[in-house]
């Protein structure tokens, strides 16, 4: 086991917020959104491994030296949240963009996967 | 005991066990409260010299969020769009959870700000606003003589 794959499953035990989402569907493929404030674009991780899709961020916030927490809803500095991606999705044809605190995804469907009307004979 | 086939809602169950486990663990809020699920979340923190405020307001247009401070009030209003808007007839939504809409949050935060040095920065979603104290209101180390 090489040494990224063992961080990458410490990081995994981390506890973590689950980031809501919402997710849709359209003949051409499948868009997530998901919030995630705080992340910048470098410590986010978008990760598919075989059919399992992995979104992970850790917030960068900046605290003024000797702040003591009052009131704390948002408890842990880090997302993650797995989805399984079904076979008809192309995981070669992924694009992620991060705006405002909200990650886009876009997965493709494969080309054979894409609705093909049926035609219905009569007779 | 009731053999139901379709138990009770599980997760209004569930709803109820968080409230009631709040209720338990969170002591004597303030009047305005400071409930919480609300839309931004929000981390409240202090310093001897300031507050500091953190509002979670992913997907927001940050010069269309209206910060107002009076007498020791926070109140933040705006309004986040729905990504659902603008479906086609076809198009299937499989998870719905993020907030769509309005947003209002009043937070009581002490008295001894001063509304004057209030400053907002917005990064990743992620809006800090720091108000300093006032001077008066300031720890100060007292002399013996």
């Amino acid at each position: 086991m090489d040494e990224s794959k063992l961080t990458r499953e410490a990081k995994r035990d981390e506890p973590a917020l689950l980031p809501p989402v919402d997710v849709i569907e359209d003949a051409s493929g499948i868009t997530l959104y998901a919030d995630l404030p705080g992340v910048p674009k470098d410590k986010l991780d978008v990760q598919v491994e075989a059919d399992t899709l992995t979104i992970s961020g850790e917030m960068a916030v900046a605290m003024p030296q000797g702040m003591a927490a009052t009131h704390a809803e948002v408890s842990l500095p880090r997302y993650r949240r797995t989805f399984t991606l079904s076979k008809e999705l192309d995981p070669e044809k992924l694009s992620a963009e991060l705006k405002n605190g909200v990650l886009k995804l876009r997965i493709e469907k494969a080309v054979h996967a894409q609705p093909r009307k049926v035609q219905i004979k009569v007779g | 005991m009731d053999f139901s086939l379709f138990p009770r809602d599980v997760f209004a169950d569930l709803d109820r066990l968080q409230r009631q486990m709040q209720q338990a663990f969170e002591f004597s809020p303030s009047i305005r409260g400071f409930a919480r699920g609300g839309f931004p979340a929000l981390n409240v923190g202090g310093t001897p010299q300031s507050v500091e405020i953190y509002a979670y307001v992913p997907g927001v247009d940050p010069s269309s969020i209206e910060v107002n401070l009076e007498r020791g009030v926070l109140t933040l209003s705006g309004e986040r769009k729905s990504a659902l808007e603008g479906l086609g007839a076809k198009d299937t939504v499989h998870i719905e959870e993020r907030f769509a809409g309005k947003f209002r949050r009043v937070v009581t935060l002490s008295d001894d700000l001063d509304p004057d040095s209030v400053e907002a920065r917005c990064k990743d979603g992620l809006l800090h606003i720091s108000v300093k104290r006032k001077a008066a209101a300031q720890p100060r180390r007292v002399t013996i003589q």
